[in-house]
């Protein structure tokens, strides 16, 4: 495979306050017992591709511990390997030095160290709101068949399922999958087609179009680079037909979850053939249901000691449920645990929280109630 | 360049585990699954991990292409290491010839140069039958203090089971006067539980001159133990207190699994200060479907229940399809039990299917016994095993 990736690990961060306050977008937990850069790693493991960057920028404290050396994704190599690409402020010119980027493209000019060192032909690049499990190398083998510079993987989602705004850009392309143009969302129901920013790019046009962009002071990569080269450059579309998911506030962070209890969306986002996802072993112990234990249209993680009654939730890993105590459509992150007689309903918890006994708490779909790491009710 | 070892351990692997019957037919006894997601060996390699002793020696001889895989480079126990760390020592040619592992004394012999090559003061012997957790380090601090040869393990048994056990007669400081193997009217209630310290030149002493006589059945029970005792050795009994359990057999094996269970479970491998490491798959998180019923159950990672679960300790991915029914059984991983199927008081290997409405043993009757299907066995829809059955035959 003549792929590298990259990964951009904050990009979206501010769309999600609450669960990014203490992380990047590429931690916030998901799932049951993955990250959210667990979905993009995995993609591009799946389809062969053994070096990854990952471009970070504040906050990553968590990032690394969660990827370590990368071995659970077995991109602990001699050679490539997983290398996290911290914020390099004084390696590239005058117009951004000082600052750490703010733009997609301004953070790829501060890899180009990493871009330039890749003697692969093609780079994946991709962010870590989207929850999607794609086989990427048929995407590349498309876009090397379309001499692409760079290949767009567009989702279809429906608008039941998931919320939009008006910054999902939808792309216009024809029947042989060149790109026309990018329009943005407007508002319509049912199903759309939407760019993934998952992004197929041939490296020495992306070294190219970066360099030029920098030395013309330019700043956005769908602006200045997409736009302003549509039609005169090879921008081809591929799609993309599985389970699809993009975390844009706390709300559709808890939709996206919830969607995992359906089987069809899990089967359709954990188990294709010989395309896992990948996570950090942790080594808890396998979870028990005490005898009173009543669990109903949940995803549980191991580690958890469930004594109460648990209905249309995620439990992550070492979550205790107390006798006593009911949850109901709620997302309980790490370690939490609720004491007896607890009542929770569409509640999230991050990391560590403690829930004493007889409290009740409850928010609504539309609005969780979100307590935050650490905290104790 | 090798760094001298204070202890190393050596871990005996290579029993074939007959009484465990269809469950060890493509694995050694050390590789069976145990609590869905650990092996019987994580049990002594995790105590070495966590009791400091980073070099681990793993004798394999019966069936060890599991075990091999599953060991690996030793990194889920942190025993991936630059010097030292855990490797696999199979039987391999000399100079002056090949052999089998004949004992368990002869495997250590065989491997006496692995040993020294580390210049340890002491040799810790496990082997890997048993699920317990235990702090070697306090072992072998007893060892080094009172100035014995060798410390033996042991652990209070009942007087009436005590004849099951090789069994240590020791006087009051705990020093060893007596060794017998499975006596028929035992004087003492301290089991050996097979593991020993030894001071490594001392060990070499023995080994070396029970290689030499053609007679020896080369093990340290019947052989090496004796031979110490009678010449005087200073052997000392360790008392270890805590859960143990010998799982040589299909019912010690359901009943270690089932010790898993309940409010308050002898067994709790959820305990962080001690834990027991595995080298885990890589699973989506169990789901409980919107008919399941999970009640007093251990499940874990990959595993998809829409059905009933009760009593029961289900391993990695296994799937409880709609209607089917789990009752008193221990499922090894990656086992589908079909629609409207029934298994009751049986233990089920890897990869087993049990198709629709079939029936697999029956309510818990313990003088009928436990059903056991091995590894990859298909049971057609609608079949019906009879309890304390064994399949294939």
């Amino acid at each position: 495979m003549r792929a590298a990736g990259l990964i951009f690990s904050n990009i979206h961060d501010a769309s999600i306050p609450e669960l990014t306050a203490r992380r990047t977008m590429a931690s916030i937990p998901f799932g049951g017992r993955y990250r959210l850069i667990d979905f993009a790693l995995s993609n591009m493991v799946n389809s062969g591709i053994t070096k990854v960057g990952v471009i970070t920028h504040y906050n990553y404290q968590s990032l690394l511990d969660h990827i370590g050396n990368g071995k659970d994704w077995d991109l602990a190599r001699r050679n490539g390997g997983i290398k996290i690409l911290p914020p390099f402020i004084t390696a590239y010119d005058n117009a951004v030095a000082g600052k750490v980027y703010s733009t997609r493209l301004e953070a790829l000019m501060g890899v180009m160290n990493f871009i330039n060192r890749c003697n692969e032909e093609v780079l994946v690049l991709s962010d870590c709101d989207v929850i999607c499990n794609v086989d990427l190398s048929l995407v590349i083998e498309q876009h090397e068949k379309n001499h692409a510079d760079i290949t767009l993987i567009s989702a279809t989602v429906d608008t039941a399922e998931q919320e939009l705004d008006a910054k999902a850009q939808v792309p216009v392309f024809d029947e042989t999958g060149r790109l026309i143009d990018i329009g943005v969302y407007s508002g319509q129901a049912g199903e759309v087609e939407i760019c993934s920013d998952i992004l197929v790019v041939r490296r020495t046009y992306l070294q190219r179009v970066v360099t030029e962009a920098m030395s013309h002071g330019l700043t956005s990569f769908y602006r200045d680079v997409i736009y302003r080269n549509l039609g005169r450059d090879r921008f081809f579309v591929a799609r993309y037909d599985g389970f699809f998911a993009r975390v844009n506030s706390i709300e559709s962070y808890f939709r996206c979850s919830m969607r995992l209890l359906d089987r069809k969306s899990r089967v359709n986002l954990f188990y294709r053939r010989n395309q896992p996802i990948y996570t950090k072993v942790r080594n808890s112990a396998p979870t028990r249901y005490l005898p009173d234990a009543s669990v109903k249209n949940s995803l549980i993680a191991d580690g958890c000691v469930i004594e109460g009654k648990v209905e249309n939730s995620i439990l992550f890993r070492g979550v205790h449920v107390g006798k006593g105590t009911v949850v109901k459509n709620s997302i309980l992150m790490q370690d939490t645990f609720t004491g007896e007689n607890v009542r929770l309903g569409c509640v999230i918890t991050d990391k560590d929280v403690v829930i004493k006994n007889d409290r009740e708490l409850c928010g609504h779909e539309t609005l969780p109630f979100y307590i935050g790491k650490g905290m104790t009710v | 360049m090798f760094k001298k070892k204070e202890c190393v351990a050596m871990l005996l692997a290579g029993g074939q585990g007959s009484r465990l019957s269809v469950l060890t037919t493509k694995t050694a006894k050390p590789a069976v699954t145990f609590g869905g997601k650990y092996r019987i060996i994580d049990f002594p390699l995790s105590n070495c991990a966590n009791s400091g002793i980073d070099t681990v020696g793993v004798l394999t001889q019966y069936q060890p292409l599991v075990l091999n895989e599953y060991i690996g480079t030793g990194l889920p126990w942190d025993l991936d290491r630059n010097y030292g760390g855990v490797k696999i020592l199979p039987p391999y040619q000399g100079k002056k010839g090949a052999d089998w592992y004949k004992g368990t004394a002869n495997a250590i012999y065989q491997n006496l140069q692995f040993i020294e090559r580390y210049d340890p003061d002491y040799v810790l012997i496990l082997s890997g039958d048993h699920i317990y957790r235990m702090n070697y380090a306090e072992m072998l601090n007893f060892h080094k203090a009172s100035g014995a040869a060798c410390t033996i393990a042991v652990i209070e048994v009942p007087l009436k089971e005590a004849s099951r056990f090789g069994i240590l007669t020791t006087d009051e400081a705990g020093q060893i006067i007596r060794f017998t193997e499975k006596p028929k009217h035992p004087d003492s209630t301290k089991a050996s539980m097979g593991i020993y310290i030894f001071n490594r030149k001392e060990l070499a002493k023995y080994l070396i001159a029970d290689a030499e006589d053609p007679k020896s059945a080369n093990d340290f029970g019947k052989n090496i133990i004796p031979a110490m005792l009678a010449a005087g050795e200073k052997m000392m009994a360790y008392t270890f207190e805590g859960y143990w359990k010998d799982v040589g057999t299909i019912d010690s094996l359901w009943e270690a699994n089932m010790d898993l269970l309940g409010e308050h479970p002898p067994l709790q491998l959820g305990d962080k200060s001690w834990r027991i490491l595995s080298r885990h798959e890589n699973a989506p998180p169990q789901i409980i479907g919107p008919e399941g019923v999970v009640e007093n159950s251990s499940v874990t990672e990959g595993c998809a229940i829409y059905g009933t679960v009760k009593n029961s300790v289900l391993g990695e991915n296994v799937q409880v399809l709609e209607g089917a029914t789990v009752i008193d059984s221990v499922l090894m991983g990656d086992c589908v039990i079909g629609e409207g199927a029934v298994v009751e008081y049986s233990i089920l290997d890897r990869d087993v299917e049990i198709g629709a409405g079939a029936r697999i043993g029956k309510a818990r009757d313990i003088a009928k016994g436990i059903a056991v299907i091995g590894e990859g066995t298909v049971i057609d829809a609608g079949a019906v095993v009879a309890d304390g059955a064994i399949l294939p035959q």
